[in-house]
């Protein structure tokens, strides 16, 4: 699989590359603010997170950019260009990709199914793609055949990374891949996060499991009650005191 | 036994046939409930009206150009239904949907009692399939030998295509979860449009085949065979395509061993015939007690 191989490191440290700009943005269900008012980017080629308490914003946020859910107010920018409200089968077309929160895997369609339809609308050859999947994630190769519904946990959340990788992404959201995971497969999936990575797939990931999370991520947010409340590297908010308290539980 | 077989020949075959017809209406019923959960109550009148657009067409046009015409406008007739009474109520509570779906149905029956004027329109008798054939000594029309191999037919073609198709994917996806489907890149309304346009499709390949057994189409006539494979669909596990078939054959089969119960039971009498709907439901009814999600029905799955 070939994805972009210019130089994106050195394009970050001009401050050229803002893949991603969210400026503002406000999001209701019904009366209640599920987002207020944020302001982040995501730069090329990088690992974002974005961590937060349970009903911080963090799904709402990312369906938003998916555009499951349109905002109130306030702006998405992609490469560029104005996504905002755009329809999902557009913004999937544009190269940003959402592995849902609880996988949401199709039951009664097969493994294989399963990765054709993570490329529904692409018209050229996805063969190679479909090795690709079965190569990071050889275990999905040996169920082909298999109901996603029959899959573990731990198979479901990869099917649901590969599915995604079907698209060809240009970013790839991720809500919270490891919930309800063993210890083993969590580490299993976020070696996985990196290798995605350094193919140079961008990558937006909500976590519960900070402490995983910092530790990948270039950059990370903290997210409460629907708004951004620190910034920073993952390394720093790693040791960062507030953070350590609220999320690292330490 | 070959003797018995030979009497009642002609029920036997007339229940597979009717069964057929039956089963083609009933896949419009269990698809649409697939995929938006909707019983869509004018799918009986939009059978009726493709009864209809033949007798208009065909008093003009030769039956080379009337008969896929009527295909077109069924089907496209599905696609407004859908465009127009459902669509705008994607999010609505379901119930909301069923009651558009219910004005539809009379909507489309006052329009039939319009352009009627409330007489019954005769049926064209269609070349071949209205002839006579002589099948072991039982009189029948063409129609009732090949309504059960076209609906077999076009039952493995369907199940191809919703199998083995790009859009049947689609279509297997978008009935269990719309969000999902929307984060592949599907765009969930073309599919249930095409959803409708396929059930719409197989009613009209039905209304050929029904009104020539029958002869006239009256704004009503949509209503009981549409009961029936509702019924059908239900019998069958709604939302199962292989359900809805197999119960219509059931349905269309037992309605008319029943009507054929004087001779086939041997019991005399002249009620066979007047309540075989009554004992058609009751038995089905009895099926449902026992089995309550149908022949081939899943435990209750309810959209999140
Ligand atoms: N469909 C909805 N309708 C109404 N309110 C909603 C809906 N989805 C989310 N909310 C509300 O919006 C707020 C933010 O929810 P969201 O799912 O974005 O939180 P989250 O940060 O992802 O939480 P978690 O870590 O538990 O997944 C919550 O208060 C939630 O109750
Ligand atoms: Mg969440």
């Amino acid at each position: 699989m070939k994805f972009r191989i210019i130089s994106v490191s050195s394009m970050r440290i001009w401050g050229l590359l803002k893949m991603f700009e969210i400026k503002g943005l406000s999001v209701n269900y019904g009366g209640i603010e599920a987002v207020r008012d944020i302001s982040f980017s995501v730069e090329e080629g990088t690992i974002v997170t974005l961590i937060g308490a349970n009903g911080a914003g963090k799904s709402t946020t990312l369906r938003t950019i998916a555009g499951l859910v349109k905002p109130r107010t306030g702006k998405i920018e992609f490469m560029g260009e104005d996504i905002t409200g755009k329809d999902p089968a557009y913004i999937v077309g544009k190269g940003i990709t959402l592995v849902p929160e609880g996988r949401k895997i199709f039951p009664d369609l097969t493994v294989l199914e399963n990765l054709k339809i993570g490329a529904y609308l692409r018209k050229d050859n996805i063969e190679e793609d479909i090795d690709w999947v079965y190569s990071l994630f050889p275990r999905l190769r040996e169920r082909s055949w298999q109901y996603g519904g029959t899959l573990s946990g731990g198979e479901q959340q990869m099917l649901a990374v590969g599915r995604a990788l079907m698209s060809r992404p240009k970013i790839m959201m991720m809500d919270e891949p490891s919930l309800g995971l063993a210890p083993l497969v969590v580490r299993d999936i976020f070696s996985i996060i990196r290798k995605i990575s350094r193919e140079g797939v961008t990558i937006l990931l909500v976590e519960q499991n900070a402490n995983m999370a910092l530790q990948v991520a270039d950059v990370g947010y903290v997210m409460e009650t629907g708004r951004i409340t620190l910034t920073g590297k993952g390394s720093e908010l790693l040791v960062n005191d507030a953070v350590k308290k609220a999320y690292l539980g330490k | 036994m070959a003797d018995f077989l030979h009497q009642n020949l002609s029920y036997f075959l007339s229940g597979i046939s009717v069964g057929g017809q039956y089963a083609l209406i009933a896949i419009g019923y269990t698809m649409v409930y697939g995929i938006l959960r909707l019983i869509n109550f004018a799918h009986g009148d939009v059978f009726m009206c493709a009864g209809l657009i033949m007798v208009y067409l065909s008093s003009s046009l030769p039956f080379a150009v009337s008969v896929p015409l009527v295909l077109i406008f069924t089907v496209l007739l599905g696609f407004i239904i859908e465009r127009v009474a459902y669509r705008p109520l994607r999010s609505a509570p379901r119930m909301s949907v069923m009651i558009s779906a219910i004005g539809v149905s009379y909507l489309l029956q006052n329009a039939a009692l319009y352009f009627t004027g409330g007489l019954a329109k005769v049926y064209p008798a269609l070349p071949w399939l209205s002839d006579s054939v002589v099948i072991w000594g039982a009189t029948t029309r063409v129609v009732t030998i090949v309504t059960p191999f076209l609906t077999a037919a076009l039952v493995v073609l369907l199940t191809l295509l919703i199998k083995h198709t790009k859009i049947g994917m689609a279509m297997r996806a978008v009935s269990r979860d719309f969000e999902t489907s929307q984060l592949m890149g599907i765009r969930i309304n073309r599919v249930i449009s095409i959803t409708f346009m396929i059930g719409s499709l197989l009613a009209a390949v039905a209304s050929l085949l029904y009104f020539t057994n029958y002869a006239s189409v009256t704004p009503t006539s949509g209503s009981m065979p549409g009961l029936k494979a509702f019924v059908a669909a239900v019998f069958g596990g709604i939302g199962s395509i292989p359900g809805a078939v197999i119960g219509a054959f059931i349905i269309g089969i037992c309605e008319n061993i029943i009507k054929g119960g004087s001779s086939i039971f041997g019991i005399p009498g002249s009620g066979w015939t007047t309540f075989s709907d009554a004992f058609t439901f009751a038995f089905l009814i009895i099926i449902l007690i026992v089995k309550p999600t149908g022949l081939f029905g899943e435990k209750a799955v309810d959209k999140v």
